[in-house]
């Protein structure tokens, strides 16, 4: 809690540390900024194996960035990431991801089975096409999320919540054992809604764990195994029985965390 | 299967090539085109003849053979490339590129003292490339833009470009003239050694965007997801821009700085009009560049006045106005169809549903007035009579006498699915939606036509509503619910 120090004297101390080797994802002291302004701070979490874990907090709590930091795709100021006890550049093909709908542009020319198809583009080596098994696996794909009938169908034709459902086919063929999806719920219809959850589901049966950034606090209980309350630093994780009280829920909502993100803006502002 | 297709394409570049090469006679070097035999002082415009048209269209003189063939290789490495840059959103950032070599051709050939064109040409890669990484590294350490990176790098290295080009004029002996062309450009100077060079380009391009299209798509679509699988956005942005590099830099002579990223744009923006799909759209987008290429080299051979630049870009601006208004996917006319065909069929199910109405108050089939469907909406005896017509024509209906119209059977049942429809939307925006009974027959006027059968089963899963058609909700005389205030 002292982002103060130095990130050299930092890095000494966590290079040092010992990570739980077998949990899917382990997280030690990490912290993330844009711009200097710090994100997360003090990250440390380790995920239970084959469990459904909920990633809740409110706007602007970094859930997100906690995703992309794990995978890579925002620096980390400090701190270290291990999936099943390796970094993240040695185990990408055990790890799946499903983006914010939002990020991309939906109205690139691609159709519901071109989009599907990318999530086999990782085990194909650089400039060769995608083969016909590559696109069977995301017709077979395609079908489990109940879009079969949609494979040839331009991607801005589609509603919001079967858009949703074409990202998750695509994390599906990545065939993962951990998987990271920010906020496949958000703005989707009961059908969606529906199948996500059966999908989600059917990917613990298999002993898959699988993250996600989750907006709705009321189906938490019913979705989530675990959940992971956030606000710029971690306020509590663990088994939702235990985990997702009022008091934790008042802690990660109210108002004392606020001096966090105060904190923070001074440091962006004072440079 | 896909393999040869990529292997046919290839081989045929390499043909394309090679074709320059046999069909160039040696003797042909340095001509300067039609305009060899006028002077500088005649400003008479002249149009082309008859003959001289034939001329150029077949190619005979040796001449145009290589400006058309070089443009055209040009206009297709332009428009493969030119998708990707389009679909990144980095067209823009060719501008910058393109500005930004003028100042490394003038420093070429105030170093070598000689016009040759491989000099120019590394000039112009060099500062080119620092333009690039200029307006990369202004966005990196700043909180400046990307838009404001690109005009601030774009107008300043294209400053410096125009000091270095008066230091050019002032200093040699007049050979440095035909530097202009590289800001308007003049295809008509090329060479057979200036066709060679951009084939070859040509040729890295096309089958570089073919080796990488699978990368290209993946980090023109989702960047986020092509990192966490491990590619490399960095390298594959490189290599894009690297294409793009290329093709400005062999473009310069022909088409000139200024409007070298139009080839990058254009094709790329119609071709979008044609196709939703991304194979489709490199193609077209190639093709309409080598069009635009091969169309502005002809035309500037007839009208050797104008410059090449300016009548490519132009041929292309043509090519993109036409597949605007005209593709058949996402063209202008093709979608004012679609809305056409939207809004008769929304006039039809009106009429539908406002005689089941009338039979549902009746409780039978009957035979219902026209001049009672006159109130149920607000519309004109002329459009009630074309629209029945169009019903009676689709079999919905039938007349009875001249004013007696029925519905059929077919025509029945269309009628009390809309207003079935109708119902479960208004019941709906009550009970679930708070509004208003008094609102939710207009509110469900317009979103009633548009319901998927997804979006019914799922209105009928909330409603829990059976097979039957829901009671009207609010109260059904004609006029003051559906007049429009």
């Amino acid at each position: 809690m002292s982002p103060s120090r130095s990130p050299d004297h930092r890095r000494v101390e966590h290079d040092q540390v010992h990570h739980d080797d077998d949990a899917p994802l382990s997280i030690h002291d990490m912290t993330v900024a844009y711009h200097r302004k710090p994100v997360l701070w003090d990250i440390d979490y380790a995920a239970p194996q084959g469990k459904l874990v909920g990633i809740v907090g409110p706007n602007g709590a970094g859930k997100s960035t906690l995703i992309k930091a794990c995978l890579d795709l925002v620096p980390r100021a400090s701190g270290s990431v291990r999936i099943y006890g390796k970094n993240y550049k040695s185990q990408r093909r055990v790890v799946g991801y499903v983006p914010q709908r939002e990020s991309v542009d939906w109205d690139f020319p691609a159709s519901a089975l071109d989009v599907v198809t990318m999530g086999r583009y990782g085990r194909i080596p650089w400039c060769i096409p995608p083969r016909k098994d590559d696109k069977e696996a995301a017709l077979h794909a395609l079908n489990q999320v109940g879009m079969g009938d949609y494979a040839f169908r331009q991607i801005s034709k589609l509603s919001g919540g079967q858009q949703q459902r074409v990202f998750l086919a695509r994390a599906l063929v990545q065939d993962a054992r951990v998987y990271f999806m920010d906020e496949p719920f958000a703005g989707v219809d009961a059908a969606t809604e529906a199948a996500i959850v059966t999908l989600l589901r059917e990917l613990r049966e298999r002993r898959r764990t699988v993250l996600v950034v989750h907006h709705d606090l009321q189906t938490v209980p019913e979705y989530f195994d675990d959940v992971l309350l956030l606000n710029m630093r971690i306020v509590a994780a663990g088994p939702t029985s235990s985990v997702f009280t009022e008091e934790n829920l008042q802690k990660t909502y109210g108002g004392r965390l606020t001096l966090l993100t105060e904190a923070a803006e001074a440091i962006a502002r004072s440079v | 299967m896909r393999v040869s297709t990529r292997s046919i394409s290839i081989v045929l570049m390499g043909a394309l090539l090679l074709g320059i090469v046999v069909a160039a006679p040696a003797d042909a070097f340095g001509q300067s085109g039609p305009s060899a035999h006028r002077s500088i002082t005649d400003n008479r415009f002249e149009w082309p003849t008859w003959s001289s048209i034939l001329r150029v269209a077949t190619l005979r003189d040796h001449n145009t053979r290589i400006v058309v063939l070089g443009t055209t290789l040009l206009g297709l490495a332009a428009g493969l490339v030119g998708t990707f840059a389009y679909l990144r959103r980095r067209a823009l950032m060719g501008d910058a590129l393109s500005h930004a070599t003028l100042p490394g051709v003038a420093a070429a050939f105030l170093i070598t003292g000689e016009k040759d064109l491989t000099y120019l040409i590394l000039g112009a890669t060099v500062t080119g490339v620092l333009g690039v990484l200029a307006v990369l590294a202004i966005r990196q350490s700043s909180r400046i833009r990307e838009d404001a990176a690109i005009g601030i790098v774009l107008s300043v290295f294209f400053g410096a470009g125009l000091a270095l080009m008066s230091i050019v004029q002032s200093t040699s002996t007049g050979n440095a003239a035909g530097l202009n062309q590289f800001i308007y450009g003049k295809a008509a100077s090329m060479i057979k050694s200036d066709a060679i060079m951009i084939g070859i380009a040509a040729f890295i391009v096309v089958t570089g965007t073919i080796l990488m299209f699978k990368e290209f798509r993946v980090v023109c679509f989702d960047q986020d997801f092509a990192a966490s699988m491990g590619r490399s956005v960095v390298l594959i942005d490189l290599m894009m821009m690297g294409f793009v590099v290329l093709t400005t830099v062999i473009g310069l002579q022909a088409v000139g700085l200024i409007l070298i990223v139009a080839l990058l744009i254009i094709p790329a923006a119609a071709a979008r009009f044609w196709t939703d799909d991304l194979k489709t759209m490199t193609i077209f987008a190639g093709a309409i560049g080598a069009m635009s290429g091969w169309m502005g080299a002809s035309f500037s051979a007839l009208l050797p006045k104008m410059p090449t630049g300016a009548i490519i870009v132009l041929t292309a601006g043509i090519l993109f106005l036409f597949s605007m208004v005209f593709a058949l996917r996402r063209g202008i006319l093709a979608e004012a169809v679609r809305r056409i065909r939207l809004r008769r069929r929304i006039a039809l199910q009106h009429l539908l549903r406002a005689m089941a109405e009338i039979e549902e108050r009746t409780g039978k089939p009957v035979s219902v007035d026209s001049a009672k469907l006159l109130t149920m909406r607000s519309w004109t005896q002329r459009d009630l009579r074309r629209l029945t017509n169009r019903a009676k024509g689709a079999g919905l209906l039938t007349r009875k006498s001249w004013t007696e119209l029925e519905l059929t059977k077919l025509g029945r049942t269309h009628a009390q699915r809309v207003l079935r429809n109708h119902r479960l939307w208004e019941t709906f925006l009550i009970e679930h939606a708070d509004i208003a009974p008094s609102h939710v027959d207009r509110d469900a006027d317009e979103i009633e036509h548009v319901l998927s059968e997804e979006l019914i089963d799922e209105l009928e899963r909330a409603l829990e509503a059976g097979q039957d058609i829901p009671p009207s909700p609010h109260d059904d005389t004609p006029d003051t619910a559906r007049t429009m205030p």
